[in-house]
This record gives structure tokens, C-alpha cells and sequence, in this order.
């Protein structure tokens, strides 16, 4: 069991300070508890890489993270044959051919360290919809039955079922069947309320009355229509910049000439300093 | 399994619920499958069901794998769940220890002066929905008919008028007016009323369906979720959340282009690298080394039909052709109603979305009459523009077929279409109104393949297909 209940996961990810929502805890106990993969679907810098990191932070787990990207294949995600040591033990040895797939020539990638690990493991995979659909249906075999099948090795089933987290910024669809097996979490920039409270933990040192303003600042800069809405990090940013800079207050002049922080299209900024009436740069 | 969901459920009528939701679920247009259905009963096991919030997270995580469902799902979910079931004011009697006034019985500037605080506070605080409910007992209550009561908020919204106490709450939380702080406060301010407004809503549903039944209203209270609205119905509300669906559109369509590509062919074999690496091999090249491939580069050209009857779609279509820009080396947007121009520059990376449409309907040289002439707008374009589409170019038009009766020139159009790499045409309309009036949507279909495209869904879908 990883977590006794969402009331326990809310403590033990406050500890290692991330401060999970309702929604937040109850998934990640249901996904210890229940056994199914975690997928988080978010924009970018909600904290979604955070939760893995935080859930094995909070564990004592180890996490192996599996980077996914336009082109990944089974060598990289899997595992591959060593095939300059096999070649060289047929070279040393003829009679070597029956041993050359056994474990000393196995490489192992990502998806089968975490599969055959003993100990507790978070299994982070990270921006799945960059990868490949084909990646997908060689997920479906790990994640509803926590089990890989080598040809040369046979099945190797997990020692010790992997917490695995799966993250994706929804720049596609996943297939519904990955879905199915997953429990979904939509992480989504958070409250002001909440977002404060992320900062102040973040950034220690800031006064309380500016991590307030900062917040309200942030969620007032979402509601505008812009390319790339600030995301936590970006906040978080924000109020160091802010602490480096030694500001006590929050005014226009301080904000607009720090909103490179949070904003990074000229467009948005433009916007920004349009719709909340800041005083435009010179 | 523990029980005592507030209301001391048995067992089986949890299950029943259970059932119920999942099939109102179904019927609201989520699809949960029979496995989906089983992890979240087992999921149920596993918590404290006294707790709705886990509960109602519980269900969503297990339930809901996409964010436009979770809307209708929290309606339904307050229906099948609700958090009280009598009407009554609080968790107590009518006094409330916390307001220090009594709800049932306050005069209504006290109840303003009360509503007020909360407005001013966290609207995650219970005594927040609290009050919410005990204004609705107080106040929604209309006669419908001779007889005949029922649950209404706008009684309860008339009564409290959250909205006039803006200027109220602002002298509160400002020293001064002005600026951006008082931006902000606004925007506190009103997301506070607007989360009020939600909450009276919620317990008006939850009365109706006390008392009518579940299924009848959560039949016509669930809207379908945003990927689902109609381009031509869409309200202005909508259109704002349909603009943030655009980017993750066009960079689907981008990825999707550039990724099938990429499938297709491998580069050639680099055959000098290949050999250095087969040294480390004793000479047997067991790694192949290929050429990076040169990179295809798509070309897309937009024609967009910019008339009034599908001005909603068009602006839909023109902010994913701007999305477009960003993703492609190459985009050239013509915008026509019965003559044609090029609004390409209007759509330069980096200038403002809303404005540059603005600015369009207003300088772009796109109406002459005002009434939508596709053979016109045909041939001036083969005319102006033919050295826009080449054997790189995907043409990609959009609009409803609906001539006005004039001549399709169809044969421009196969000229045109023939010469492009890819055409396909997306129509807002429904299939079953092609061809009636004045549409010509077979005609054009037979030259260039014709998609139905009347909602994001649809759109996303022939994203998917495209090849």
C-alpha cells in the first residue's frame, strides 16, 4: 500500500511541499490503492512532473523517469540487446550461441528497470502525447498487467508493482484505450487561494501580502485571451524575482516592468499592459 | 464496505445509485465503459463515502478522462449525490453561530450585509454554500402554476442582487479606486458572484429533482460538453472557451502532418558513417547510419468563407489558421464573401488574434454585393492568386457550399484542386442540409473531398484522419 488514505497523502505531499487539491490527493491514493497508472493531463507548468516527483519524494520511492519523444521506440523505452558484447563472446567462443540472450546482454531502458525493480518505485512518463501512437500500444502491456514480454527471456512480470505516472499537455488525443486504463487527474492552474499558498511554500522569505497580490495578479493575467497563460513555475519565478529585487509592494511600475517574468510573447505582454492598464515600457 | 453516506445508505441502494449515476453519465454523452464502471465501484470501497468531495473526485477519477465531460458530470453528480436532502436552513436550526444572524428571518439588507462578507472571503468556505441554500429555501420558491411551486434562481438572485453590491465590496477592499488593483478586485469580485450564481443554481436543480425526479432534469440541465457545440449555435461565451481549444488544435494538425511524414521514409543510408561505426564492430556493420532527411516542408493555403451565415465558424477557422501560421513555414489566408483577398499579413506571428479579425472585416476587399458567390470567388482567386497553390501546397477551404444560385465554376475549382498536393473543404452544416437551397455541396464535393465539420469533435477528427 502506498498511502492509507487522501487525508494521509495530503500530509505526506505537504511535507515535501506540494500542496495537493481534493482532487489531487483522492487520485493519488486511488492510484496506490487501486494499482492503475496515474495520468495527468494539464497545461505546461501545473506541476504535473512535480506530483511524480513529490509522490516519491513523499514514498521514499525511487523514481525512474522515461522521457518520451516524437521517435521513441522499444530500444530506448524497453530494452535492447547488447549486440557488441554479443558479437564479441561469438567471436571469443563459437559454441557461445545458445548464451548470447540471456541477462548479461540485456541493456536495460526505462520500462523494464522499473518493472523489475525491488524496491518501492514511481514510474514517471513524461509528456506521453510527444511519443509516437505506436508507443502507446507498447504501454498497454505494462500498464494493465505490469508485465514485459521478451521473446528470447519470456514474461517478466513485476516483482513489485511500479506507481506509475503518466503526464501528457493534451497536444493530442491519447487513444481511449490508454485512457481506459488509467485513473485521470486534470491538473489546472490553480485558485489564487491555492497558488498563494504554493508560492509562500516555494519562495520562503516573501511577505504573505505579496504573494496574495502576486497570486490575484496571475489569475487576473489568465482570464486575458493570451498565447501562453503564466503557469505556477512562471509565478514562482515571479515572486523570486521579486525577492532578488527587494520589492516590499507589488505596484503597476514594479509589474510592468518584471512581466517578462510571466509573460513571453511581445504579443501577450502588449496585451497584458492593454487590458490591465499598466504603464507601457519605454 | 462502509456505509453511511450522511443519510445512512444500505448497501444496496448504494449500488443502485451508483448504477443510476453511471448510466445518467452514459446518457449525458460520456462514455464509460463497463470496466470504468467497475473501478470506480471499487474505488468506492476504498473511501470514506461520508466525504463528498473525495467521493465526487473518487468518481471523477475514474469516470471522466477528458476535461470538457467534467462540467455535465458535476451537475449530474450533485443530482445523484446531493449534499443535503432536506430543505432546511444550515446544518443547524435558523440560527447560524457564525453569521450571527438568522436567515430565516433577517430583513433582506442584513442578508445583503451577510452575503457581502462572503463575497469578500474564500468562496471554498461551507458557510459560503451554506448560505447559498438557505437563500434558496428563503427566497426560490415560485408559484409556477395554479396549485403548482417550483425552484427558480433567478428569485433568489433578484431578491439579493449580489451584482449591485460591486461598488460596495470595492470601497471595502480599495483605498483608492483606479488602476490595477481595482482590476483585480473586480475580478475577485465578480468570480465570487459568479460562483455564487453557480451554487444557488445547484440547489435549485437539487430541489426540482427532489421533487420531480432525477432523470427528468438532469435530462435538460446536462449542456454537451464544449467540443460538442455547434459552430453555427455557439453563444459568445463559448466562442471565448472554443479559442482556447484552438492551439492544441493546430498543433495536432501540425504534429500530424509533419509526423506521418516522418513515418514515411527513412533517410538514406550515410554509407561513410556507417562504415566508421562498423569499426567498433570488427568491421561488421551492425548499426546503420542514415542521412537526416530533408525535412518537408508543408505549405497550407486557407480560403475562408467569411460571409455572415457562417461568421461564427469563420472566426473559429480563422483563429486556427492563425494558430496554423506558427506551426507551418508557409500560410496564405484568402478570406471571401463574393470577392477574395489575402489577409495573410493581417495574421503576422506575434500581432493580436482578436484585433487582426476586427481589422479584416473591416479593410480586407472581400464583399462587393454581400452575398456569398463561390464561382466568382473561384475564378478571381485562380486569377489573382493561381501561383499561391503549387505541388507542396495543401488547399484547405472552409465554408458552407451556398452559392446564392450563381455558378459553382466547378472546373476552376478541379483545376485548382488538381494542381494543390492535398484539398479537402470543411463544412459547418449538417449533412442532412447539403444540397437543400441553394447549397451545391456535392458538386464541390465530387472535386474536392468534403468534410462535415460542425464542432470541435468533428474537427479533431478529421485532423486525425488526415492523409
Amino acid at each position: 500500500m502506498w498511502f492509507a488514505s487522501p487525508d494521509e497523502v495530503r500530509e505526506r505531499l505537504t511535507a515535501v511541499d506540494y500542496l495537493a487539491d481534493d482532487g489531487i490527493t483522492t487520485s493519488v491514493f486511488l492510484a496506490g490503492a487501486l494499482g492503475k497508472p496515474l495520468l495527468t493531463e494539464g497545461p505546461a507548468g501545473v506541476g504535473k512532473t512535480q506530483l511524480a516527483k513529490a509522490v516519491a519524494a513523499a514514498t521514499g520511492a525511487r523514481l525512474i523517469r522515461l522521457q518520451c519523444y516524437e521517435g521513441l521506440d522499444e530500444a530506448r523505452a524497453l530494452y535492447e540487446w547488447n549486440y557488441k558484447k554479443q558479437l564479441l563472446r561469438i567471436q571469443a567462443d563459437d559454441d557461445a550461441w545458445d548464451d548470447i540472450f540471456s541477462e548479461e546482454f540485456l541493456l536495460e531502458r526505462p520500462l523494464l528497470k522499473a518493472i523489475r525493480s525491488d524496491e518501492p518505485t514511481v514510474l514517471l512518463i513524461d509528456e506521453t502525447d510527444k511519443a509516437d501512437v505506436e508507443v502507446e500500444g507498447l504501454l498497454l502491456e505494462i500498464l494493465s498487467d505490469y508485465q514485459i514480454t521478451i521473446p528470447e527471456l519470456g514474461t517478466i512480470v513485476a516483482a513489485r508493482r511500479p506507481y506509475v505516472v503518466l503526464t501528457s499537455n493534451a497536444t493530442r488525443e491519447l487513444s481511449e484505450a490508454l485512457k481506459r486504463r488509467c485513473l485521470y487527474l486534470h491538473l489546472d492552474y490553480p485558485t489564487p487561494e491555492r497558488e498563494r499558498d504554493i508560492v509562500l511554500a516555494q519562495v520562503p522569505g516573501l511577505p504573505a501580502s505579496i504573494a496574495e497580490q502576486l497570486a490575484r495578479t496571475v489569475a487576473a493575467l489568465r482570464v486575458l485571451e493570451l498565447k501562453k497563460s503564466p503557469s505556477i513555475a512562471e509565478t514562482i519565478d515571479w515572486a523570486r524575482t521579486l525577492l532578488a529585487l527587494g520589492r516590499t509592494e507589488l505596484d503597476d511600475a514594479v509589474i510592468g516592468q518584471t512581466l517578462g517574468v510571466v509573460l513571453k510573447h511581445n504579443s501577450d505582454q502588449a496585451r497584458a499592459v492593454k487590458e490591465l492598464g499598466l504603464p507601457a515600457r519605454s | 464496505m462502509r456505509t453511511g453516506m450522511g443519510t445512512g445508505m444500505t448497501r444496496e441502494s448504494l449500488v443502485d445509485r451508483h448504477l443510476g449515476f453511471v448510466q445518467a453519465l452514459r446518457e449525458a454523452g460520456l462514455p464509460v465503459s463497463l470496466a470504468e464502471g467497475l473501478d470506480a465501484a471499487g474505488a468506492l470501497t476504498l473511501i470514506d463515502l461520508a466525504d463528498r468531495n473525495t467521493l465526487r473526485e473518487a468518481y471523477a477519477a475514474t469516470l471522466v478522462k477528458r476535461p470538457s465531460y467534467r462540467p455535465g458530470f458535476d451537475v449530474l453528480f450533485d443530482l445523484w449525490f446531493p449534499p443535503v436532502v432536506s430543505g432546511s436552513y444550515g446544518t443547524g436550526a435558523g440560527e447560524r453561530p457564525d453569521g450571527g444572524i438568522d436567515l430565516e428571518h433577517a430583513e433582506i439588507p442584513d442578508l445583503r450585509d451577510r452575503l457581502a462578507d462572503l463575497l469578500m472571503g474564500d468562496p471554498d468556505d461551507p458557510a459560503f454554500r451554506e448560505f447559498a441554500r438557505a437563500m434558496v429555501e428563503r427566497f426560490g420558491r415560485v408559484q409556477a402554476s395554479a396549485g403548482r411551486q417550483s425552484w427558480f434562481s433567478f428569485a433568489v438572485l433578484r431578491a439579493l442582487s449580489p451584482e449591485t453590491l460591486t461598488a460596495r465590496l470595492l470601497d471595502r477592499m480599495l483605498a483608492e479606486r483606479g488602476g490595477l488593483p481595482e482590476k483585480i478586485a473586480r475580478q475577485q469580485i465578480s468570480r465570487n458572484i459568479a460562483r455564487f450564481q453557480e451554487e444557488v443554481a445547484t440547489d435549485v436543480r437539487r430541489r426540482i429533482a427532489e421533487e420531480s425526479g432525477i432523470e427528468k432534469i438532469a435530462r435538460s440541465t446536462v449542456k454537451p460538453p464544449i467540443d460538442r457545440i455547434d459552430f453555427l449555435r455557439v453563444t459568445k461565451a463559448e466562442l471565448a472557451q472554443l479559442r482556447r481549444e484552438v492551439y492544441p488544435l493546430a498543433r495536432r494538425l501540425a504534429t500530424r502532418l509533419t509526423m506521418r511524414n516522418r513515418l514515411g521514409r527513412r533517410g538514406r543510408l550515410d554509407f561513410r558513417r556507417t562504415v566508421r561505426a562498423s569499426l567498433s564492430t570488427g568491421g561488421v556493420p551492425l548499426t546503420t547510419r542514415l542521412r537526416p532527411k530533408r525535412p518537408h516542408k508543408p505549405e497550407l493555403v486557407v480560403l475562408c468563407d467569411a460571409s455572415d451565415s457562417v461568421s461564427t465558424f469563420s472566426h473559429f477557422t480563422l483563429l486556427l489558421t492563425f494558430a496554423l501560421r506558427e506551426q507551418f513555414t508557409k500560410v496564405r489566408a484568402f478570406a471571401f464573401v463574393d470577392a477574395v483577398d489575402e489577409i495573410t499579413t493581417m495574421f503576422a506571428p506575434g500581432a493580436d488574434v482578436i484585433d487582426a479579425i476586427t481589422r479584416m472585416a473591416q479593410d480586407a476587399d472581400i464583399t462587393r454585393f454581400g452575398r456569398t458567390d463561390y464561382g466568382n470567388v473561384f475564378e478571381r482567386f485562380a486569377e489573382r492568386y493561381a501561383d499561391a497553390v503549387g505541388p507542396k501546397t495543401s488547399l484547405l477551404i472552409l465554408g458552407d457550399a451556398r452559392s446564392n444560385y450563381q455558378a459553382p465554376a466547378l472546373d476552376t475549382l478541379k483545376r485548382l484542386a488538381g494542381r494543390a498536393r492535398h484539398a479537402y473543404w470543411l463544412n459547418p452544416e449538417p449533412r442532412a442540409q447539403w444540397d437543400t437551397g441553394d447549397s451545391v455541396a456535392t458538386g464541390y464535393g465530387s472535386v474536392v473531398p468534403m468534410y462535415e465539420c460542425r464542432n470541435v469533435a468533428q474537427l479533431a477528427e478529421f485532423i486525425e484522419t488526415l492523409d
